[in-house]
C-alpha cells in the first residue's frame, strides 16, 4: 500500500489504492496489444468499431446507389441488396454504436471520471475486447463464405431467415448468430467491469450524485445491456438449433419449393418477442450514453452548470426501467393480441415524458449560457435538434392506428435513422472532438472539423428528411427496386437520386474525419492537460495522455459536483471537482 | 413473457431499494466539501469480486427467466407433447443438493479457520457436482434411447437445451472451484481463501435454486403457475 501522508481535512485522508495492486505490463505486447489497461482497451474497441463501421458505411453507399439509380449498377442484384441492408443495420446498431459507446467511451471514461486507477477486473476487460474482435471477424468473414452474408434483415425474423429463399441461408445466418453469441459473451465480461467499477471503484468523495452524467448514462445503459442481451442470446441459440439441428422452436409447418419442410408447429412470434425484448432496450442502450455525454458537452462548452441535475439522473434511471416494458410497439403488425398493442402504445407515450424532461433541461442549460460554438458544441446542438425530430416521428409510430399503414414504408427508416442513427452518431463525433485531446495530447484540426460537421449535419438532413415524405407516399422499405407503380410519382425517383448523392457526400466527409484523426495524431496542436477548462476528473490527471494507473501517487479527492462552471465569486469560470473548498483549503495539496 | 417481466420487476425492486439508500434527492450543487460531511452515497465496501458475482447472477437469472418465458409460450401450441420424467433426475437433484451443502460446509469451515475441513468440503462439492453432470448426461442417453430425440418435439428440444445451458454454467463454476481447490491444496492463507470459497458457495446455491425451478418447469409441476401467469397478462 502506498503511504498517504497528507490529510486534507481531519479524518478524511485521500483514498488509498495501492499501486502494487495494479497490473503492470512487462513487454510491448502486454502494454499495447494484450493490454489490461482500460485506456488501451478503449482505444482498441474504438478503432475496431470504427473500422467495421466503415464497412457498414460503404454498404449504405451501395444501397443508396441502387435506390437512387435503379438499373444502373448491374453488380447489385436483389439478393445482394438484402445482404447490404442486413449487414449495414446489424453492424451499425450492435458492432459500432453499442461497442463504441460502452466498450470505447465506457472503458476510457469510467475509471478516469470516477477517479479509479483502472477497471476492477482488468483481465476480464481484456478478454472482453478480444472476444469482441473475434465476433467482428466472424461477422466480416461472412462476406467471403459461399452464399455470402445473411440477407434476412437486421431483425433476422424466422422463418424466412433460415429458409432457402433468403440469401446467406447456407453459412451466412449461422455465422451471424455465432457472431452475436460471441459479442454477447464478450460484452458481458466488459459490462460487469463497467458496473462494478462505478459501484465499488469510486474515489473518496465521489458520491453517486457527484458523478458526471456521462457516467450515469453509461452505467445505466450497461445495466440494461447486461439484462437485455440475454434475450438476443436465447433467441440466437434457439434459432441456431432450428437451423442446424432441425428443432422447431420458431419454425412453423411450411412448404418450401413445393416440398414439405421438416419443421412444424413453431412460433415466429416467439422470436419477435425475444428479439424486441432485447431490441427496444437496445435503442436506449445507445441513447443513454449519448444523453449523458451530450449533457457534459453542453455544460462544459456553454460554461454553465447543467440545469436540473437531479431530474437528469432520475430521468436516466426512469428511462432505463421503462424501456423494458415497451418492446412490443415494434410488433403492432405481427398479429399479436391487439389488447397488447394498446398497452404498449400507452407505455411508449409515457416514456416520452422523461425523455422530454431531458430535452428541456438541455435547452435550459443553454439559456443565458456563455455558448462557445466549438466543434463538440456544434455536434451537441445538432444532436438535440435531430433527436427532437426523430422523437416526434416516434410519437406517430408509437400509436397503433398510425403505425399500421406506415409500418413497412420508408417513414420508419427515416424515423429510426434520425433518432438512433444520426442523433447518437452526432454525439459520438462531438465526444471524439471533445476527448481526443485527452486521449492523444493533441487537438483535432479545427478547419477540417468544421467542414466535417457542416457536411455531416446538413447532409444527414438532406438524406433523411425527404425520406419521411417518401414514406408518407407509401414507398415501401427493403425493396431493391420499386419499379413502376401507380402511387409513386416520378418526382419520388428524383428525390431518391438527390438523397443518394447526399449520402455519397456525407460518406466522403467521414473519410475527411478519419484523415483528421490520423493527421492530428502527429501534426495536431499540443492540447495541454485541460484545453476546454472542464471540471471533471479526467481533465485533472497529472499527465496527458494519462499514464498507466491514471493518477500519481494519490488518488484524487472529490469535493464538489461535476458542474461548477461560472460560479459567482470564483477566480476562474470553472472549479475542478478535486479542488478543495476555499473556506478551509490547506495549502499545496492538490493542483 | 410473464416470467421475464416478473424477474425484471424483482431486479427493479432491488435496484430501487438500493438507489433509495443513495441520497438521490441530494442537491449536489449545494454540497461543497469533503465526502464525510454528507452521509451516504460512497463506494460499496464489499469486495469487487462479490459485487461482480452478484451482477453476473442477475445476468444469468435473466437468461434462465427468458428460457422459461420462451418455454411457457411455446408449450401452449398444439404440437407440444410432454416428456416422461426419468427417475434418475431425482437422484441428480439430490446430488446437486449435497454438492451445495458440502460447499456451505466448506464456507462454515473457512470462517472457523479450519483449512482441512475447507479442502474436504470443496472436494466433496466438486466431486458431487461432477456426478450431477454425469447423471444429466445419462438422463440424455436414457431419453434418447427411449426415442425422445431432440428434434422430435419442442418439449424434447427445450429439455435438452435448458439442461445443457444449466450444465454449462455448472461446468464454468467447476473451473472456478478447481482453482479454489488448488489454492486450498497449496495452503493459501485462510483470509484469501475465504472469499473464493464464499463466491463458489454463492454461485452453487444460485445454480441449485435455478435447477429446482427448472425441474418444477420440466416435470410439469409449474404448469399451473405458468397458466396463472398467462392469465395475469391476458
Amino acid at each position: 500500500m502506498v503511504d498517504v501522508p497528507s490529510d486534507v481535512f481531519a479524518g478524511i485522508p485521500p483514498a488509498e489504492v495501492g499501486e502494487v495492486d495494479l497490473y503492470h505490463p512487462r513487454s510491448w505486447w502486454t502494454r499495447y496489444v494484450f493490454s489490461q489497461d482500460a485506456k488501451v482497451i478503449a482505444v482498441q474497441y474504438a478503432i475496431t468499431a470504427m473500422a467495421i463501421g466503415m464497412v457498414a458505411l460503404v454498404l449504405s453507399w451501395l444501397m443508396r446507389l441502387q435506390l437512387g439509380f435503379p438499373g444502373t449498377f448491374s453488380f447489385i442484384d436483389p439478393s445482394q441488396y438484402l445482404q447490404f441492408i442486413t449487414m449495414h443495420g446489424m453492424i451499425m446498431v450492435v458492432y459500432l454504436l453499442t461497442a463504441l459507446f460502452l466498450g470505447g467511451f465506457g472503458n476510457y471514461l469510467i475509471p478516469l471520471m470516477v477517479g479509479a486507477r483502472d477497471m476492477v477486473f482488468p483481465y476480464a476487460n481484456m478478454l472482453s475486447y478480444w472476444i469482441y474482435l473475434l465476433a467482428v471477424l466472424v461477422l466480416a468473414s461472412t462476406f467471403f463464405v459461399p452464399g455470402g452474408p445473411t440477407g434476412a434483415g437486421w431483425t433476422l425474423y424466422p422463418p424466412q431467415a433460415i429458409l432457402s429463399g433468403s440469401p446467406g441461408q447456407e453459412a451466412g445466418i449461422v455465422m451471424m448468430l455465432v457472431s452475436l453469441i460471441l459479442f454477447i459473451i464478450g460484452f458481458t465480461m466488459g459490462g460487469l467491469n463497467y458496473v462494478v467499477t462505478v459501484l465499488q471503484g469510486r474515489t473518496r468523495g465521489m458520491t453517486l450524485m457527484r458523478l458526471p452524467l456521462t457516467v450515469w448514462g453509461i452505467f445505466t445503459a450497461t445495466v440494461m445491456a447486461l439484462l437485455a442481451f440475454p434475450a438476443l442470446f436465447v433467441a440466437s441459440v434457439m434459432m441456431l438449433f432450428d437451423r442446424l439441428l432441425g428443432t422447431s422452436f420458431f419454425m412453423p409447418m411450411l412448404v418450401e419449393m413445393g416440398q414439405q419442410t421438416k419443421y412444424g408447429g413453431g412460433s415466429p412470434l416467439l422470436f419477435q418477442h425475444l428479439f424486441w425484448f432485447f431490441g427496444h432496450p437496445e435503442v436506449y442502450i445507445v441513447a443513454l450514453p449519448a444523453f449523458g455525454i451530450v449533457s457534459d458537452l453542453i455544460s462544459t462548452h456553454a460554461r454553465k452548470n447543467i440545469f436540473g441535475y437531479r431530474m437528469m439522473v432520475w430521468a436516466i434511471v426512469g428511462i432505463g426501467a421503462m424501456s423494458f416494458v415497451v418492446w412490443a410497439h415494434h410488433m403492432y403488425v405481427s398479429g399479436m393480441n391487439p389488447q397488447f398493442g394498446f398497452f404498449f402504445a400507452t407505455t411508449t407515450l409515457i416514456i416520452a415524458i422523461p425523455t422530454a424532461i431531458k430535452v428541456y433541461n438541455w435547452i435550459l442549460t443553454l439559456w443565458r449560457g456563455n455558448i462557445h460554438l466549438t466543434i463538440p458544441m456544434l455536434f451537441a446542438l445538432a444532436f438535440i435538434i435531430t433527436f427532437v425530430n426523430g422523437g416526434l416521428t416516434g410519437l406517430f409510430l408509437g400509436n397503433v392506428v398510425v403505425d399500421v399503414p406506415l409500418s413497412d414504408t420508408m417513414f420508419v427508416v427515416a424515423h429510426f435513422h434520425m433518432v438512433m442513427g444520426v442523433a447518437p452518431i452526432m454525439v459520438v463525433f462531438g465526444a471524439i472532438y471533445h476527448w481526443y485531446p485527452k486521449v492523444t495530447g493533441r487537438m483535432l484540426n479545427e478547419t477540417l472539423g468544421r467542414f466535417h460537421f457542416w457536411v455531416t449535419f446538413l447532409g444527414a438532413y438532406a438524406i433523411f428528411f425527404p425520406m419521411h415524405y417518401l414514406g408518407l407516399l407509401g414507398v415501401p422499405r427493403r425493396y431493391h427496386d420499386i419499379g413502376q407503380t401507380a402511387f409513386v410519382p416520378a418526382s419520388a425517383h428524383d428525390l431518391n437520386a438527390f438523397m443518394s448523392i447526399a449520402a455519397l457526400v456525407v460518406g466522403f466527409a467521414q473519410l475527411v474525419f478519419v484523415f483528421n484523426m490520423i493527421w492530428s495524431l502527429f501534426k495536431g496542436k499540443e492540447a495541454g492537460g485541460n484545453p476546454w477548462n472542464a471540471t471533471t476528473l479526467e481533465w485533472q490527471t497529472p499527465q496527458t495522455p494519462p499514464a498507466h494507473g491514471n493518477w500519481g501517487r494519490e488518488l484524487p479527492v472529490v469535493y464538489r459536483w461535476a458542474y461548477d462552471y461560472s460560479v459567482p465569486g470564483a477566480a476562474r469560470d470553472f472549479i475542478p471537482q478535486n479542488e478543495p473548498p476555499a473556506r478551509s483549503a490547506p495549502q499545496g495539496i492538490h493542483p | 413473457m410473464s416470467a421475464i417481466v416478473l424477474f425484471m420487476a424483482g431486479i427493479a425492486a432491488i435496484a430501487g431499494w438500493w438507489l433509495s439508500q443513495q441520497r438521490l434527492a441530494a442537491k449536489p450543487w449545494l454540497e461543497e466539501g469533503a465526502a464525510g460531511d454528507f452521509p451516504g452515497g460512497s463506494s460499496m465496501s464489499l469486495p469487487a469480486a462479490k459485487i461482480g458475482l452478484g451482477v453476473f447472477l442477475a445476468v444469468v437469472g435473466s437468461l434462465f427467466a427468458l428460457f422459461i418465458s420462451a418455454y411457457s409460450m411455446r408449450m401452449q401450441l398444439i404440437d407440444w407433447r410432454s416428456l416422461p420424467v426419468p427417475a434418475l433426475l431425482w437422484f441428480n437433484t439430490g446430488v446437486l443438493i449435497v454438492s451445495s451443502g458440502a460447499l456451505q460446509w466448506a464456507q462454515f469451515a473457512a470462517h472457523r479457520d479450519d483449512s482441512e475441513d475447507v479442502l474436504t468440503g470443496l472436494l466433496a462439492g466438486g466431486v458431487s457436482a461432477v456426478v450431477f453432470l454425469i447423471g444429466q448426461l445419462l438422463v440424455w442417453q436414457q431419453l434418447n434411447t427411449a426415442g425422445y430425440f431432440l428434434a422430435a418435439n419442442p418439449a424434447n428440444a427445450f429439455f435438452y437445451l435448458i439442461t445443457a445451458v444449466h450444465g454449462l454454467h455448472l461446468l464454468g463454476g467447476l473451473v472456478a472451484l478447481g482453482r479454489t481447490i488448488v489454492k486450498a491444496w497449496r495452503g493459501a492463507e485462510i483470509l484469501r481463501l475465504r472469499l473464493s470459497v464464499e463466491l463458489c458457495t454463492m454461485y452453487w446455491h444460485f445454480l441449485l435454486l435455478v435447477w429446482l425451478i427448472l425441474l418444477a418447469l420440466l416435470t410439469g409441476w409449474a404448469d399451473d403457475f405458468a397458466i396463472f401467469c398467462r392469465q395475469l397478462l391476458t
